[in-house]
This record gives structure tokens, sequence and C-alpha cells, in this order.
């Protein structure tokens, strides 16, 4: 949590021109560098998910009788997987195969029904708050208050992590220039952004409160390929200069490819295998097989289209 | 983190939603506006009723209706509908997904209802007296202004219970809000005395904290009373503020977490 490029200048840390709010965020910083520290000694992983299980009312399910409930499925079905500390995790799966509901669950936006979940060792049930000061999200919908300006967005955000507007902006500006986004641009309306501007404003907002676990939601959709990749080399650079994990979903095989040290490929709220990009290609079938190929046999019978000529 | 340090950054994040809505008041500037000046314009026409009958008295009872109902009704609004708005927005996950006590965010969204509210009663008033040339000499300030801060607090109270309502039912929680709104209007005696009220509503205005708001304050304005010659009215309205509030925001706590549990809060994606 302190590397080199958002950590506060040494004139913030002695207090001397610290402006209002960025000493209680430097405390704060420093007591979850010692939070994460101690759960390394432990060994903790950075993300444990055990036995999870989510069900959500079937959306056509009709109510039997007043009282009775409307039939369920489960969203996620005894889902178990570890993330270790610095890794970059990434789910891949069909639309509707529960990536975002557990995202969510670990982001402490939606409980359990059962099953564990624990970030650093922290519960996300039994203590959430600690939760979410160790985590950030982007999602898919990068939501802003709309007619607001970007920097008027990142200001609201900044005070909800308890950063200054001065350390907010500090941070931000170097993440949005590393991610090809002009800062001079913050202050436009988001609604006159389009909707990959709109992401890269939503990727620095996460970033600029480095979190220790990073969960992205699709972040790269909607990006251009070079965004796309600028976007990618900033995620591992996260990783490499502030040690941070990252769990993401992708519909993107190369983008999994490139960037994750492992995949999990879910399918109907199940893990159906997990492993190296490379392990999936070889589980799959070997030598010339793609993290598409596996996708396709793992969510279900191969892909016959091309066969049948459809 | 000590205590004092915790609680210095609770308190800059609950500037920070305060700052938010202003950042929003400002954006919408052109509305706010028009809505001023309807709602001056409103008080305005209630207090010519009274000019029509030639009692001055009337019209300084109208125009304190008008002006503390408006106020009352920003303050119970804007906090009750703070979460539903935010879900409109679509960003309601990213405030709840943020660190920040959910005391912490209510307490926010009173501080800028509670100034918001403040600001355009003052106009409202000012506009008031200007026009109907209402001497505001009798009136004992001290009064009216522990008057408006304590019925407040039962007004926060009940709005942070409704605020929860669009959690557990996406469109029927705003209007059930707005309802309620209505009905304490009709029986806290806003433009009439209570008394004219039909037996069967009576009961309702002894329950409703506006009525000794309302109450309070004319006879703070109008009479010029001290402190303690609405004593009853400001124990009544401590009393309620003090149950409404730790019951309005456990209706909160507990809405959210079966929201939480159900899959509510969600909106897309
Ligand atoms: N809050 C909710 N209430 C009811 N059903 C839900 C809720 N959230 C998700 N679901 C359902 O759970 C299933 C999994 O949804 P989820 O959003 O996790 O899928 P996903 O893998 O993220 O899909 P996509 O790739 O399209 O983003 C879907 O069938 C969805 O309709
Ligand atoms: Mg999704």
């Amino acid at each position: 949590m302190s590397g080199k490029n958002i950590a506060p200048t040494r004139d913030e840390k002695e207090g001397l021109k610290m402006a209002a709010g960025t000493y209680e965020r430097v405390e704060l910083e420093r007591e979850l560098d010692g939070f994460l520290a101690e759960a390394m000694n432990d060994g903790r992983p950075a993300l444990k998910v055990e036995a999870l299980t989510k069900r959500f009312p079937r959306p056509e399910g009709k109510r039997r009788g007043f009282w009775r409930r409307r039939p369920k499925f489960a969203a996620l079905a005894a889902v178990t997987f570890t993330v270790e500390k610095g890794e970059i995790f990434g789910f891949i799966g069909m639309n509707g195969s529960g990536k975002s509901t557990l995202i969510r669950i670990v982001s402490t936006l939606l409980m359990p029904d059962e099953g564990q979940v624990e970030v650093f060792g922290v519960d996300v049930e039994g203590n959430p708050a600690r939760v979410r000061e160790l985590i950030n999200r982007v999602a898919v919908d990068a939501a802003f208050f709309k007619v607001l300006s970007g920097s008027e967005n990142l200001r609201y955000a900044a005070r909800l992590y308890g950063l200054s507007p001065r350390l907010a902006r500090e941070r931000y500006d170097g993440l949005l220039t590393r991610i090809g986004f002009d800062p001079k641009r913050l202050s436009d309306q988001i609604k006159s952004l389009s909707r990959g501007e709109r992401q890269k404003v939503a990727a620095a907002r996460a970033l600029m409160t480095a979190p220790a676990l990073l969960l992205l939601d699709e972040p790269t959709t909607g990006l251009d390929p070079r965004s796309k990749r600028e976007v990618q080399r900033v995620i591992r650079e996260m990783r490499e200069e502030e040690g941070t994990t990252v769990l993401l979903t992708t519909h993107d095989m190369e983008e999994a490819e490139r960037l994750c040290d492992r995949v999990g490929i879910l399918h109907e709220g199940r893990i159906v295998t997990i492993g190296t990009p490379a392990e999936l290609t070889a589980r799959a079938g070997g030598a010339g097989t793609t993290l598409e190929d596996a996708f396709l046999k793992f969510t279900g019978a191969e892909w016959l289209g091309d066969e049948n000529g459809a | 983190m000590t205590i004092k340090v915790r609680a210095l950054r609770e308190f800059w994040c609950s500037i920070g939603f305060a700052e938010r809505n202003f950042m929003l008041v400002k954006r919408y500037a052109g509305w706010e506006a028009v809505f001023l000046t309807y709602t001056v314009v409103s008080a305005l026409t209630i207090g010519l009723i009274g000019v029509g009958t030639g009692d001055q008295q009337l019209v300084l009872f109208l125009v304190i209706g008008a002006v503390l109902w408006g106020y009352l009704s920003i303050l119970f609004h804007e906090v009750s509908e703070c979460i539903a708005w935010e879900r409109g927005e679509g960003t309601l996950e990213y405030t709840f997904m943020a660190p920040v006590k959910r005391f912490t965010q209510l307490m926010g969204n009173a501080l800028y209802a509670i100034t918001y509210g403040l600001g355009r009663a003052a106009v409202q008033l000012l506009v008031c007296a200007l026009f109907f040339g209402i001497s505001l000499a009798g009136a004992n300030f001290l009064t009216a202004a522990v008057v408006l801060v304590v019925s407040s607090l039962p007004f926060l109270g009940l709005g942070l219970a409704c605020a929860v309502l669009p959690l557990l039912s996406r469109e029927r929680g705003s209007q059930a809000t707005h309802i309620f709104q209505a009905s304490i209007l009709l029986v806290s005696g806003v433009y009439y005395d209570v008394s004219v009220l039909p037996s069967w509503l009576r009961p309702f205005s002894v329950v409703s904290p506006a009525t000794y708001t309302l109450r309070a304050m004319r006879a703070a304005v109008m009479d010029g009373v001290g402190l303690a010659d609405v004593g009853n009215e400001l124990l009544i309205l401590v009393i309620s503020g003090v149950v409404l509030i730790p019951v309005g925001f456990a209706c909160f706590v507990l809405g959210e977490r079966w929201a939480k549990k159900t899959g509510k809060l969600k909106i897309e994606g």
C-alpha cells in the first residue's frame, strides 16, 4: 500500500503541509499496512472462498400460493477457490454464469447464503467495514453522477475513502495520464464522456484508493485495443509496485491469457476448472488449443456451429 | 488509529455527502431557481388568503405554516429519498461499498438537507415579510431557533425509516413515502388549527411531531414566548427525536441487510 507512485509525500507524512483530511488517510493506510503484514505472516491468503452458494428467485418462477416462495436457482453453487497475495486471478464464463454475483459478494454488496468468504482473513459477513477498507471495485457499468464532472465525482469518491481532495488529485492525475486519459477532460460532465472514457475514470477512481484487493468486473469492456492494453499495463504495475491482488472477470480471452496468473471457468454457478492459462489449454486438448477452445469445451458441448454450417 | 482520527474520518465523509449534494444543486441551478420561485409564490398565495380577511395575525399564521412546512418537507424528502435517488443514478452500489458508516452517510445527507432547507426557508420568509409588511419585532428568535433545531430530529428519524423503503420495494417504497408525507400535512395543522379536523382525524394530529413544531413556532413568532412557555412541545419533540432517530436507523440497517440478502441493491450489470 505504500508504493512510490501514490504514496503520500514525506511532507504529508510529517504533517507539515497536510491538507485537511489527509492525515486521517495516511493513518489508515499505515494501519492497513500493518494489518496486511500481519496477514502475510499468518499466511492468510488475499481471498479465500469456501463452498460459497447464492440463490436467487427464478425470474420466470411464479409464486405458488401467497405464502410459498418463488422457486430459486443457484447463481453460485459451492464455489471454492483461493487467491494468493499479489496474484491476478481471472474468471471467465458465459453470460449469467455468476461472475458478477461472486464479485458482489466479495465487495460486501450481497450476502452469501452458504459458505464463507474471507479477504485477508476478514470475513465479509462478520466484519464488512474492514473488508471495505481493503477493497475497491470497477464494475462494468462505471456508475457516476452523470451531470457532475469527472473531478467532482472523484472528489466525492475521495471523501468516501478518507482521501483529501488534494491527495486524491495527485493520485488520479497520474493514473489517468498513464491510462491515456487527459486529466483536463475531468472538467467535462460524465454524461459527455464516451463509454470507454468513463471506464477509465472509473478505473482511476478505484486505483487511487490503493486497494489491497482490487475487484474488476469486466474492466476493459468497451475500451479500444490501445486503451485496453494501457489499463492492463496499469493493473500489472499495481501488482508489481503495490503488491495489489486482483480478482477480475472478462469476456476477452486474450486479456485473461495475458493478464492472469490463474484462470477459473465458471459455468452455471460452478467452477468447472481452474489453473494457469497454459494448464487450461492443455486440459482442453494440448498443442494448438486456444483459451477460447478451452472456454467452449468447459462451458458445455463444443461449438458445433461451424461444422453444421450455421 | 485513535478514536479522534476515526471520528475525523467520518466527519470528512459526511462532508463529502453534503458537498456532493450541493454540487448537484449547483449543476441544476436553473431548476433550483424554478422550485424556489414556486415555493415562494405558493407561500405568498396562501398568505394572501389571510390578507383577504383583513386579519394580519392570520397572515402571519399562514406564512409560518407555509415556511415551516416547506422546511420540514425538504428535510424529510431529502433524507427519505437519498437512497432511491442514488439507485436511480446507479451509484448506490458504489456508495454502499465504500468504507463509510451508514450512520455517517445518512447524517451527511441530513446535514445537507438541514442547510439547504434552512436556506430556502430563509428566502421564503424574507420575501413574505417584505411582501406582507410583516413585523417580526415581537418574535422571540431564540425560541424560534431552538424549536427549529429540535423539530428537525423527529423528521430525520422518520426520513431514515422511510429511506430504506425503496430498497424493499422498488416503486412502492417511494410511493408510500409520499403518501406518508401527505398525511402529515393533513393532520398537523399547517394552515389551520387542528381543532377543525374531524374527530376521527384528531388522534393522528396528536402523534404527528409537526403539530408540536407548528404550535411552538407560532407561539415563538406571533406571541414572542420564551423557551419555558413551549417547554411541553419541546419536550415532546426531543423525546420523539430521541426515539425516532434510533428506530429509523435500525429500520434502515435491517432493510439494508435484507436487500443484501435478496440481491435488491443491484440495478444492472
Ligand atoms: N440481484 C439479483 N437478483 C436476482 N437475480 C440475479 C441477481 N443478480 C444476478 N442474478 C441472476 O444470477 C445469474 C448470474 O448473474 P451474474 O450477473 O452473476 O452473471 P455474469 O456471469 O456476471 O454474467 P455476464 O457475463 O453477463 O456479466 C443470472 O441468471 C442473473 O439473472
Ligand atoms: Mg457480469
